[in-house]
């Protein structure tokens, strides 16, 4: 009786662990930069840090599809974190992974992966995060035949007629930031604004900046970015993304952190997304 | 007129009769209330449910953009009933044309009412209201007046069926009676059978036109915002859903004074028949 209950047993205990596995939280980094060095950290290949992102890799995250050169906002700040763990360049190797893989649960082939990954919690479930290395911005766009394509203030979007996806944060900052005299057209999708963009409907269509990059790269044959809106409500954030449990969690939250603090973020973020694609602050 | 003895006695019979009548009514309309009331609020999910979709601040934040949105529903409603109104008897009257030379005007009567029948009114709104801007065309009308056509054509279809119906009711002696008295085709449209017609089918009538006031702000598809939208805006940015309990609200004390007009009409007609 006991022999035939036994495996019942095992199999109840591993079921009732695995629930409580993915509760646990990621140990937060033992404090001090220390033990944060490269001599100490696990990595996929000792000495190596693996950093993984999709392929293509798009600009201005990436340029000309080739993460290793160190140019675009996001290969910038893969090099960035890299450096204050104590990794050179020369020990930087990149791998392709498939963006819905990257945050899927299972083994990665990755240490960290950076792809403009929304910190969620629905994802949280199967990956870790590290702390927020970009904090997404409304972008405007408009056709260059627009009245505003030109504007270079907020104030100058006032008298546009704006329109925006419902319950978005675009949608706050138009209400919220911009004012505008009229009233916003609202749509159920972006689809639907693109469309009455596309046909005059609307003056400038507001979006989030990869959404306007895209947009107006690869959507849109006669639009342009007309600049960042300041910040409004609470943003979108991108994250590094971790193995679930990863032993790096802590120390690459711990680099991104300090680069957010010394500035560097900012002015990476001006040197690759504002200038790059001209997407300029409206202030 | 003094009344007999009789006559009081079965006046006070009566009176009571109402008066029992009544109450029992009453006890039981209370009866049942209480029980409804008892069954919703004792739900073991009723408080969730009643921050959720029924907070007073909410509420009154959310009001005044939900009605800001009503008005352009009023307005589209008013406009669109009667161009849907106008435009489906047209189509219904060359439907019933007779003779051989009209067959092209009653096919494509026939299929108008077939296709916009059929048609789903969010593909009418889409193809009106963002695919014809694109053609880019000297003098387009704005959004709300694109969608307020699409609104027009879907409904029209219906409310020309309505009136085909009406006027095909109209018994054919009362033709033939009018022509024999020399009144041309289109007198006896104008005056003795459309009037027949259209007091018969008021009640499909006005319930169509209560129907599109629900659905006139579906506009809102195009960018503008209606009390719906507004209600959507509000609970995207709180997580509660009381706003669309205050545009709910609104919409039906909207329809209200319609919905009783028709009522009465009905009551009407049929008192009349009998």
């Amino acid at each position: 009786m006991l022999r035939r209950l036994l495996p019942l047993a095992a199999l109840l205990a591993l079921v009732g662990c695995a629930p409580a596995d993915d509760d646990t939280p990621t140990p937060p980094a033992a404090t001090g930069l220390t033990s944060c060095s490269k001599d100490q950290l696990t990595t996929k290949t000792a000495g190596k840090l693996t950093i993984g992102t999709d392929d293509p890799a798009y600009g201005p995250w990436f340029k000309d599809n080739k993460p290793e050169n160190g140019e675009g906002f996001e290969s910038a700040v893969a090099y960035a974190v890299a450096d204050r763990l104590g990794y050179a360049q020369a020990d930087v190797t990149w791998v392709r992974v498939p963006f819905n893989t990257a945050v899927a649960p299972g083994p990665k082939a990755f240490d960290f992966d950076i792809n403009q990954f929304s910190i969620t919690d629905e994802r949280k479930k199967a990956v870790d995060f590290s702390g927020p290395y970009y904090l997404v911005r409304q972008t405007v766009i408009a056709l260059k035949s627009s009245k505003i394509a030109g504007a270079a203030s907020v104030s100058a979007l006032q008298s546009a007629k704006l329109g925006a996806q419902v319950g978005t944060t675009s949608y706050k900052a138009i209400t919220d930031l911009v004012k505008p005299s009229g009233q916003p057209q609202v749509y159920n999708t972006n689809d639907d604004a693109k469309k009455a963009l596309q046909n005059g409907q609307i003056d400038g269509l507001v979006v989030d900046l990869p959404t306007a990059f895209y947009m107006t790269a690869a959507e849109l044959e006669d639009a342009v970015i007309v600049g960042q809106l300041p910040q409004v409500g609470v943003p979108e954030q991108f994250g590094l993304v971790l193995d679930k449990g990863s032993s790096l969690t802590g120390c690459v939250t711990q680099a991104v952190d300090q680069l957010r603090s010394s500035g560097e973020l900012t002015r990476l973020e001006q040197q690759w997304l504002a200038q790059v694609a001209g997407a300029r602050e409206l202030t | 007129m003094s009344l007999s003895s009789a006559q009081l006695d079965r006046l006070a019979y009566r009176r009571r009769q109402t008066l029992l009548s009544v109450l029992v009514a009453a006890a039981s309309t209370l009866v049942l209330g209480v029980l409804l009331v008892v069954a919703v609020t004792g739900a073991p999910g009723w408080d969730r449910v009643r921050e959720s979709f029924l907070d007073p601040t909410v509420a009154r934040e959310s009001l005044p953009d939900v009605l800001r949105g009503l008005w352009l529903n009023i307005r589209l409603l008013f406009f669109c009933a009667l161009g849907a109104l106008a435009l489906g008897l047209v189509v219904a009257l060359l439907r019933t044309l007779r003779g051989p030379v009209f067959f092209p005007v009653r096919m494509l009567a026939t299929g108008y009412t077939y296709t916009f029948r059929g048609l789903p009114l969010i593909i009418v709104l889409y193809v009106m209201t963002l695919g014809l801007p694109g053609l880019r065309l000297q003098g387009m009308p704005s959004t709300l007046v694109l969608g307020g056509i699409a609104l027009v054509i879907t409904y029209s279809g219906y409310l020309a069926e309505v009136f085909r119906a009406g006027i095909e009711s109209v018994h054919p002696s009362q033709l033939a009676a009018a022509r024999s008295l020399g009144l041309t085709y289109r007198q006896t449209m104008r005056f003795v059978v459309l009037p027949q017609a259209v007091r018969r089918v008021a009640p499909p009538l006005l319930n169509d036109t209560v129907a599109l006031q629900k659905d006139v702000g579906l506009v809102s598809l195009a960018g503008p915002i209606d009390a719906v939208r507004a209600a959507q805006i509000h609970t995207a940015e709180t997580f509660n859903y009381t706003p669309y309990i205050v545009a709910g609200v609104l919409f039906v004390l909207l329809a209200a004074p319609l919905i009783a007009v028709t009522d009465w009409v009905t009551l009407r007609a049929a008192r009349r028949q009998s």
